[in-house]
């Protein structure tokens, strides 16, 4: 089968469906790869570098559209701004289209894809279990997304991230605020933190504290009253309370800090908004507001989607591209998760749209002219998801939280101490009473050998703990060693006549406890000679 | 004045024995140690030969015999300690137990046969118990060891032999010596010979029994056992032959396997008895249905990038398990530390406790191939360092780095402490297939985000890694 990538042709993309490096892994799952000429140019992916790699370059986007069976794109299928002819209708029967979709916001384009009677697979639909972790486009995106949000904060913002100080005076370190820590987040956190600014971070999910802090973050936790219980309705009033302290949080910290990320999405629903017109108008001048949501309408009151725009001297920063910004790395992620899709799809040999296989299952909008949008609500997954958003004002970060980050450390299992007080009180009675039982009936002779045996098993307890567990082995040899004594036990039984059953009972006790001294000794020389610094 | 002598020897010889053990707890102190053993123990042996012409007027006769058994002993103690693997020292260790069980009996024997003094009244009957119950801990001992030694030769499959009734049987066979020793002690003269025989016999089928019924993974702690119950075992003999120097070095090697024997099930989170009573991995038979079904699919890793992994990593740690002994790749492992520390690559690794057949058995082998002991770390020196490490390489280990021992309660080996390997950045895993390990368990390790798979002979990678690297 061919798999066919054409140019993306929405204004201002510079992302790309393939790069070299992917076209070979689509080469290892059995395909023949087309490229539309100049389709990787904006991600500095040139022609001769996927020629060199053995795909095929050909002049026309309706070539590449015919000839392959198999539609890789970044962007919905759009009408072209050049020739406008629109890209759908290039789409033929019985072909396969692999894009960012957005069913949910994008009806009208689900029906007109149904009716070129083809099979759509949406990657942003692809469900959020951990065994499509590695087909996660959103993700992919994310982590560019907010790694470039720190970048362009960086560029916008005119003082150093890092404290420094020099000859000409201290210099403070930069304040950064992250609030949603998703992949996005996550990703604009490592980055701050490289770069040296001091980080704190906001979630409405005490889950991801830990990993947070992991980056070297200060996690934001409110602290507020928790009154009103035995009032009906507590989650309810819980929440009002919580928004009303995050939006105080919010303002305090909008004083202090200098620069603002806000990654907190809702899919289907306008992003909620975290930093009112007041909270900017009361940062310090130079600030940056970075807002990874400005394209669902903004965290940020004053955000303008896709502008840079400067309010009572705070830079907003409400770019959509930011993941096009970086078009070479994020057409490596995205054309590697477009690989593992098609390798789940069988690859060339195997190749199938499988409705039994749950990943496939969710990404498939559209099968063969019939609309598959929404998917049937699958059984629950094994492991709940405890990051749920709690309520549309509260600022978590769903659609970039891979499953794999919210799922929380299960507590390690109790462990049943058996050691219990009066079960050792037991053991003294007993041994007490042994002991006065042993004093009654024996006599003087065999108490001082028992003496002699109790004490050296005391000793021999306290020593051996001391021992270093990488030295049980010869520990043992020694052991075995030393326990060739018994033969000493031997020589004492050997008298008289060499042939007595006792003495040849001695001699070979003697044969073999001497193996045991020689062997042991010798063994444990070697071993201890190996041992080196 | 000669008995006091001896005594005075005897006491010098105990005191060098526990120097030696003593000098154990550290490596530089070591090889001290054993020369300390080796001291002890000729001033004992030297002492008592001496004083047994003094004593017990020993003449051509008795020295003819005396050496006679020993050099071959000698010899045969030499060629055998020289020529062992590394590998095989669990086995070389095993044979060895059985050879002070089996010494202990024919003291035993010896001793009841041709009693050195008259005994009247009650030190008659405790000398007897005495006899009685150091035959029963060497044959134990003896048979035991034997068996652990074809597991460990692997001329005994290491699956748990599990006869039905087990349990009714030995406590049958504990019963039917305790009534064999009421006979014994009614016996006048040498007639107890028949009952002290056929305890004897049961006794070794005992020892038998009870190793045949413990699984491959509890061999360390089958070792340590026997070791505790060689020391006994002298020290049953030393109470027979009112000898303190036997009683001392017994109970000095019994409670050093004793300790042994604790650390192990310890580390296996497993209680001494339900490993004595043996069957692990069969009568958990129905475990694996319970614990949850893994989700999530195997990664598998080229050795192409494993190099890479390596190169890139700041640091590396490398668990090894039995696999790698059994590949015999410690050496490949060698040379790729030394390799990756010249390219300025932190290389530590970390053992567990019950890697490999016996304890502290990984560490002899690392330190055959020449691995510095100082990067050597044990597993709860090591744990935490886990999230800070960027690549951990896993080799032929499984049971001892499952993380469902932390994370399901529901599994078998919930609560035995594991090297925490996924908690690193990347683990890559080296292993022959899926199969699981002697516990029987799924690994959910395998199906990690950050876990890789390298499937094949853990050797033949390593030299392929080893020569890209170079």
């Amino acid at each position: 089968m061919k798999v066919g990538i054409p140019k993306e042709v929405y204004p201002g993309e510079c992302r790309v469906a393939a790069t070299p490096d992917t076209v070979k892994r689509l080469q290892k799952l059995g395909f023949e790869v087309l490229l539309e000429t100049g389709a990787g140019q904006q991600a500095n992916f040139s022609d001769e570098s996927y020629q060199a790699v053995g795909a095929q370059i050909l002049p026309e986007a309706p070539g590449v559209w015919s000839e392959a069976d198999i539609i890789l794109k970044v962007r919905p299928p759009m009408v072209m701004p050049e020739s406008g002819k629109a890209e759908t209708d290039f789409l033929s029967a019985g072909k396969t289209l692999i894009s960012f979709i957005y069913p949910g916001q994008n009806r009208g384009l689900l029906d007109e894809l149904a009716m070129r009677k083809a099979t759509v697979l949406a990657t942003d639909s692809i469900p959020r279990i951990t065994r499509a972790q590695k087909m996660d486009t959103l993700s992919s995106m994310a982590n560019i997304a907010g790694y470039r949000a720190v970048i362009e904060a960086a560029n916008s913002f005119d003082r150093f991230f890092p404290g420094q100080i020099t000859a000409a005076g201290k210099v403070p370190p930069a304040k950064v605020l992250v609030i949603g820590a998703g992949v996005a987040g996550l990703a604009a956190i490592g980055a701050a933190r490289n770069l040296g600014a001091i980080v704190r971070a906001f979630d409405t999910r005490p889950v991801v504290k830990e990993q947070v802090e992991s980056l070297g973050a200060e996690f934001l936790e409110l602290h507020f009253e928790e009154d009103g219980t035995g009032q009906g309705g507590y989650a309810k009033v819980m929440s009002d309370e919580f928004i009303k302290a995050e939006m105080e949080l919010f303002a305090a910290q909008a004083q202090d800090v200098d620069i603002i990320i806000t990654t907190a999405l809702i899919p289907g629903v306008k992003a909620p908004t975290l930093i009112t017109r007041a909270m900017v108008e009361s940062m310090k001048e130079g600030s940056v507001v970075v807002d990874l949501a400005a394209e669902q309408g903004g965290n940020c009151e004053v955000t303008q989607p896709g502008e840079v725009i400067r309010h009572h001297g705070v830079t907003i920063i409400g770019l959509t591209d930011l993941p096009s910004r970086m078009a070479q790395q994020a057409s490596q992620l995205y054309g590697t998760n477009l690989a593992h899709v098609l390798d789940e799809l069988g690859g060339n040999a195997n190749f199938q749209i499988d409705f039994d296989n749950e990943v496939v299952r969710g990404a498939t909008v559209v099968k063969d002219g019939e609309i598959t949008w929404p998917p049937p609500k699958s059984q629950p997954a094994p492991t709940p998801k405890p990051a749920a958003a709690p309520k549309a004002a509260a600022p978590a970060a769903v659609s970039t939280t891979p499953p794999a980050a919210a799922v929380s450390q299960p507590a390690k299992p109790e462990v049943a101490k058996p050691t219990g007080s009066s079960n050792d009180v037991v053991w003294l009675i007993g041994a007490g009473l042994a002991l006065v039982g042993i004093g009654l009936g024996a006599p003087p002779s065999f108490l001082s050998h028992l003496t002699v045996f109790v004490l050296a098993c005391f000793v021999g307890w306290q020593v051996i703990w001391n021992v270093s567990p990488s030295l049980h082995t010869p520990l043992m040899s020694v052991t075995n060693a030393i326990s060739g004594i018994i033969i000493i036990g031997g020589i004492v039984q050997l008298q008289g006549a060499p042939f007595t059953a006792t003495t040849v009972l001695g001699a070979i006790a003697i044969l073999i406890g001497t193996i045991n001294i020689a062997g042991g000794f010798l063994v444990t020389q070697r071993m201890l000679k190996m041992f080196h610094r | 004045m000669t008995s006091s002598l001896l005594t005075v020897s005897y006491i010098g010889a105990s005191a060098l024995f526990i120097l030696s053990l003593g000098g154990l707890s550290k490596q530089e102190t070591a090889r001290r140690g054993n020369w300390y053993g080796i001291l002890g123990m000729l001033i004992a042996i030297a002492t008592t030969t001496i004083g047994a012409g003094l004593v017990q007027g020993f003449g051509l006769n008795e020295y003819g015999t005396l050496a006679a058994a020993m050099m071959p002993g000698l010899v045969i103690g030499a060629i055998v300690a020289s020529r062992v693997a590394m590998t095989s020292m669990p086995e070389l260790v095993a044979i060895l137990h059985s050879f002070v069980g089996a010494a202990a009996v024919l003291v035993g024997f010896a001793n009841y046969l041709s009693p050195a003094e008259a005994l009247s009244g009650v030190e008659h009957v405790i000398h007897e118990v005495e006899i009685f119950a150091g035959v029963f801990i060497g044959a134990v001992t003896f048979s035991g060891s034997v068996i652990a030694f074809g597991k460990l030769r692997t001329l005994i499959s290491s699956k748990p032999l599990l006869l039905p009734a087990r349990h009714v049987l030995n406590l049958g066979m504990l019963a039917a010596t305790i009534w064999l020793g009421a006979w014994f002690l009614g016996a006048s003269g040498t007639e107890g010979l028949t009952p002290l025989s056929i305890m004897t016999a049961i006794a070794i089928v005992l020892g038998v029994h009870l190793v045949m019924a413990i699984g491959g993974a509890d061999m360390p702690v089958v070792i340590s056992m026997l070791n505790s119950y060689s020391g006994w075992a002298a020290a049953a003999a030393g109470f027979m032959l009112s000898n303190d120097l036997l009683i001392i070095t017994g109970a000095l090697v019994g409670s050093s396997g004793a300790i042994l024997s604790y650390i192990m099930c310890k580390a296996m989170n497993r209680s001494f008895i339900s490993v004595i009573l043996g069957g692990f991995g069969a009568d958990s038979g129905a475990a694996p249905a319970s614990t949850a079904k893994i989700e999530g699919e195997v990664h598998q890793i080229t050795v192409e990038d494993t190099v890479k992994t390596l190169r890139e990593a700041k640091s590396v740690i490398i668990v090894p398990g039995y696999g790698m002994a059994v590949a015999q790749a410690q050496h490949s492992v060698s040379e790729i530390t030394k390799v990756l520390r010249g390219l300025g690559v932190t290389v530590r690794f970390g053992i567990h406790p019950v890697a490999g057949r016996m304890p502290g058995h990984m560490n002899v082998l690392l330190a055959e191939a020449n691995v510095p002991y100082d990067i050597v770390m044990e597993m709860d020196e090591i744990n935490e360092d886990f999230p800070e490490t960027d690549a951990v390489l896993v080799i032929g280990a499984n049971d001892t780095v499952n993380p469902s021992a932390v994370e399901d309660p529901g599994s078998p080996i919930a609560g035995m402490p594991v090297m925490e390997v996924w908690k690193s950045h990347k683990a890559v895993v080296m292993k022959r297939s899926m199969a699981s390990g002697y516990a029987g368990i799924e690994n959910p390790l395998f199906y990690k985000q950050n876990t890789q798979m390298l499937f094949g002979d853990a050797k033949k990678n390593l030299d392929a890694i080893l020569t890209q690297l170079r």
